[in-house]
């Protein structure tokens, strides 16, 4: 097992150092930078005050001694300062991330917490109506966008009570810090807990089918016994997984969530950075999300090795 | 005798209903104005910027020396009123603008304001100080003065180089608050110290903008608000759905589009909506250095192609101003007369007929029916920009032009402008102040950072500096029409429309007055108050 950690471990370090590459050259290769964006709103540009500009923002330095300066300073802990705001970039992203977190957290078990009992329900009830309902649930919840839904819910919400969930920093009463986070938690969640619930399904369906399951019947063991404590323990492995995936998607969701529902998260600022190139601020907020998903995947591949040690042996 | 008697309850009465009436009008203290914003500014100096995306939040934070009347919708020199100038006056053959500032007045951090101060933000303007601005959008306004001098703590004069009467509508302009000397520009730029009514508290990027009232405020008894709280909201539909919520008092101002005011009234009918020309307008910018355009017959033959009436009935319901580079009458104080503006080509109102002769001119140009020119029509990637470019190429294949859309990221936008990397652009050009001065040298004058087009006519630039000096003001319009006339028969910069837009507020919101001629110069904000 620990040899298997370590590799984990190593390889988990050189993709990381492969994503701060990659952000930092995309990010360069994006046409205009912040000095650009600045003069376009301002219907002008003087080449003097552009070259000035560049130079006391340190882009006019050469690519590779950019990226040193930079991931020498995030290891370092020092992300430097927001080009836009010229605040530290930390100041200005850790308060974000709790938002984010809880956000995320939220939408997780939301879309756990209901797709994999409505899965394992789908896969015992095959073939009758409830399935089929469930199954148009799922197909529609892995269907809509969640701009589209966040913005059904608000105009919804609006038209029939009069009020809206938008974020509200110092919410007044449970119902508002509940609305604060829960509707679009639940906006986010939906896609994933319709995908959850697939995969359950059919996870399920392919466990209820094996020869111990049978026999597990034979021997007289109640369907609650078969259902849960036999097949759901040997199909969750595949929707760990999703769900582990999942958690790396969702930052997608999360963007447009946080826009609609005007929350003021870590995924919107980071789409409000990329818009002025604050290259700091994204740098820095994609490695700590690299950090996040790399780490979520490193976590499941630990969860595999417990649950199944055949795992650890092979791998 | 009975008359006299009667004739005195009268005025009793009268005077009862007017004092009534006066009771009625006066502000109360007191609440947190809550607004959306439209996005996010990328600093909080007006000075570095060009948007009023700083101006609305940020204005409320300063004083000019004098200031457009806020509570008057128009825009105009009789309108002007002292702010930390007491008074001014044209000496030295209208070459000297001499300002009397306030005294008592202090900055938002203690300091005392001195004529120190207001020489210090023009020097900076002028790029004569040590201290720079980043950017400095609007060092073209202070092209004909020639220095800033004190006289003591409380007077200031500014030296011109001939007479340019328009100055004091410029400084007027909420773009032309007074710095002060103690604070960086980049101090400026993260938390701006003013004198105004209210002071800056935070400024959360992407979140929310705070200010607070300023108790030391040298107008007594304003301003009637205890703050203003601006969040930052992008999402037009969000915004717009929470004001009609009621989370706030009051929608960003000028940014409610008619078909989105239907909304509003719709599902809030008790708001209050008004709808205003903004003084920006939507223009075609031609790359006149590079062929096809280089040709003027085909530049003329595009603009006699336009539908102008089209396009504002498509975008704007109808709700729209046709008119050349000055925005149009009565809301404009420039603009052409309607029989002098309808006599340059394609401005006529028989649409067939212009472009009847506008397929002549495409025909002597080498084009017909057998041979299009294929063009691209580049835009910015926002609606306001991208739809009337899709309306443009569809009155374009009338006259045998075949265009195609290029849509451009704001960020790559001015620079490939810049570079000349384009045929033909959909433009928007907002006007600071509605005054000629403004908008000729910033977007006709030759070799000018913000004339796009390039369009370089030394004669028409002289006529620009005899209008700037001309203190009668009929015979400066005269002047005024036939320059904007000749702008638009050289298709320097063809002005398609001057849109109009929406404000909406909650009824107990009182006191705001939405600008009619210009989206930059009305946000000090210290007459508003609500009544709840």
């Amino acid at each position: 097992m620990f040899a298997y950690l370590v590799r984990r471990l190593f390889l988990m370090l050189v993709t990381l150092f492969g994503i701060s590459v990659v952000i930092f050259f995309l990010l360069r290769i994006v046409p205009g930078n912040i000095v650009d964006i600045l003069f376009a709103a301002a219907g002008y540009v003087d080449p003097a005050d552009k070259a000035n500009l560049e130079k006391e923002l340190g882009i006019d330095q050469p690519l590779i001694v950019q990226y040193w300066h930079w991931i020498s300073g995030f290891l370092r802990g020092d992300f430097g300062y927001s080009y836009v705001s010229e605040k530290p970039a930390l100041q200005e992203i850790l308060p974000r991330i709790p938002i984010t977190a809880r956000l995320a957290g939220l939408a997780l078990l939301f879309s756990a917490s209901i797709g994999i009992p409505l899965g394992v329900i789908s896969a015992v009830k095959q073939g009758t109506r409830l399935d089929y309902a469930l199954r148009v649930v799922s197909l529609s919840g892995l269907s809509l966008p969640s701009f589209w839904l966040g913005l059904l819910v608000l105009t919804a919400s609006v038209a029939m009570f009069g009020q809206m969930p938008i974020f509200n920093p110092n919410p007044q009463s449970f119902g508002e810090a509940l609305a604060t986070y829960c509707i679009p938690a639940m906006v986010v969640g939906f896609r994933s807990s319709a995908l959850t619930m697939r995969i359950t399904r059919s996870s399920m369906l392919e466990v209820l089918r094996q020869d111990y399951i049978r026999t597990a019947r034979a021997k007289g063991a109640s369907d609650a016994a078969v259902n849960y404590q036999h097949a759901l323990k040997n199909a969750i492995l595949p929707v760990i997984t999703v769900i582990g995936i999942e958690a790396a998607f969702l930052i997608g969701g999360l963007i447009v969530t946080e826009t609609v529902f005007n929350i003021p998260g870590v995924a919107r600022f980071l789409v409000e950075a990329i818009r002025w190139r604050d290259y700091p601020i994204v740098q820095n907020l994609v490695m700590l999300i690299a950090v996040v998903v790399v780490s979520a995947n490193f976590i499941v591949d630990m969860l595999y090795a417990v649950f199944d040690p055949r795992i650890r042996y092979t791998d | 005798m009975r008359s006299v008697w009667a004739l005195a309850a009268m005025a009793a009465l009268s005077l009862l209903a007017f004092s009534t009436i006066a009771f009625a009008d006066e502000g109360k203290q007191g609440g947190i104005l809550r607004m959306y914003h439209r996005d996010s500014p990328g600093n909080a100096s007006i000075h570095e910027g060009a948007t009023y995306s700083i101006n609305v939040p940020f204005m409320p934070v300063f004083n000019n020396l004098v200031i457009y009347k806020q509570d008057q919708a128009q825009n105009k020199m009789e309108n002007i009123v002292p702010e930390l100038a007491e008074s001014w006056a044209w000496v030295n053959d209208n070459k000297t603008l001499t300002f009397k500032l306030r005294q008592g007045v202090k900055w938002h951090d203690g300091k005392p304001f001195t004529s120190a101060d207001v020489k210090c933000t023009f020097d900076m303007l002028m790029g004569k100080s040590q201290q720079k601005f980043r950017q400095n959008p609007r060092k073209s306004w202070y092209e004909q003065v020639n220095d800033v001098s004190t006289n003591g703590d409380f007077e200031v004069s500014f030296n011109l180089k001939r007479p340019q009467p328009s100055l004091l509508a410029l400084l007027a302009s909420g773009y032309t608050p007074v710095y002060p000397c103690h604070v960086s520009p980049g101090d400026m730029r993260t938390h701006p110290i003013g004198t105004g009514p209210f002071k800056f508290v935070e400024f959360k990027a992407n979140e929310s903008i705070k200010l607070t009232r300023n108790t030391d405020y040298w107008r007594k008894g304003r301003p009637y608000l205890d703050g203003i709280e601006f969040t930052i909201i992008p999402n037009r539909s969000t915004a717009i759905l929470a004001f009609v919520a009621g989370k706030f008092d009051m929608t960003f101002p000028t940014e409610v589009s008619i078909p989105l005011l239907k909304d509003v009234k719709s599902q809030a009918p008790n708001a209050v909506c008004v709808v205003e020309p903004n003084n920006v307008s939507t223009n075609i910018i031609v790359n006149s250095s590079a062929a096809p355009f280089d040709n003027i017959d085909i530049r003329r033959a595009m603009a006699l192609a336009l539908d102008r009436k089209a396009f504002i009935s498509i975008m704007f319901e109808g709700q729209g101003d046709v008119g050349g580079t000055m925005l149009p009458q009565p809301n404009g104080l420039w603009g052409m007369p309607k029989e002098m503006l309808e006599s340059i080509p394609g401005y006529g109102p028989d649409v067939n007929a212009n472009r009847e002769e506008a397929k002549k001119l495409m025909q002597k140009a080498g084009y017909g029916p057998d041979k299009h020119l294929a063009v691209k029509v580049s835009t910015r990637n926002i609606p306001v920009y991208r739809d009337p470019a899709v309306i443009l190429i569809d009155q374009l294949k009338s006259i045998y032009i075949d265009g195609e859309l290029d849509v451009v990221e704001t960020a790559n936008w001015f620079p490939k402008v810049a570079r000349k990397d384009y045929m033909l652009g959909l433009n928007l050009t907002g006007n600071a102040v509605d005054d000629p001065d403004q908008s000729f040298y910033e977007n006709y004058s030759c070799g000018s950072e913000r004339n796009y087009t390039n369009y370089c006519n030394k004669e028409i630039e002289k006529l620009f500096d005899v209008q700037s000096q001309e203190t009668d003001i009929a015979k400066r319009k005269k002047l005024v029409w036939d320059i904007d006339k000749k702008l638009q028969e050289d298709v320097a910069r063809p002005i398609i429309f001057h849109a109009r837009t929406g404000t909406c507020w909650q009824p107990y919101v009182k006191g705001v007055t939405v600008m009619s001629n210009s989206s930059y110069n009305g946000y000090r904000y210290e007459d508003v108050w609500m009544d709840k």
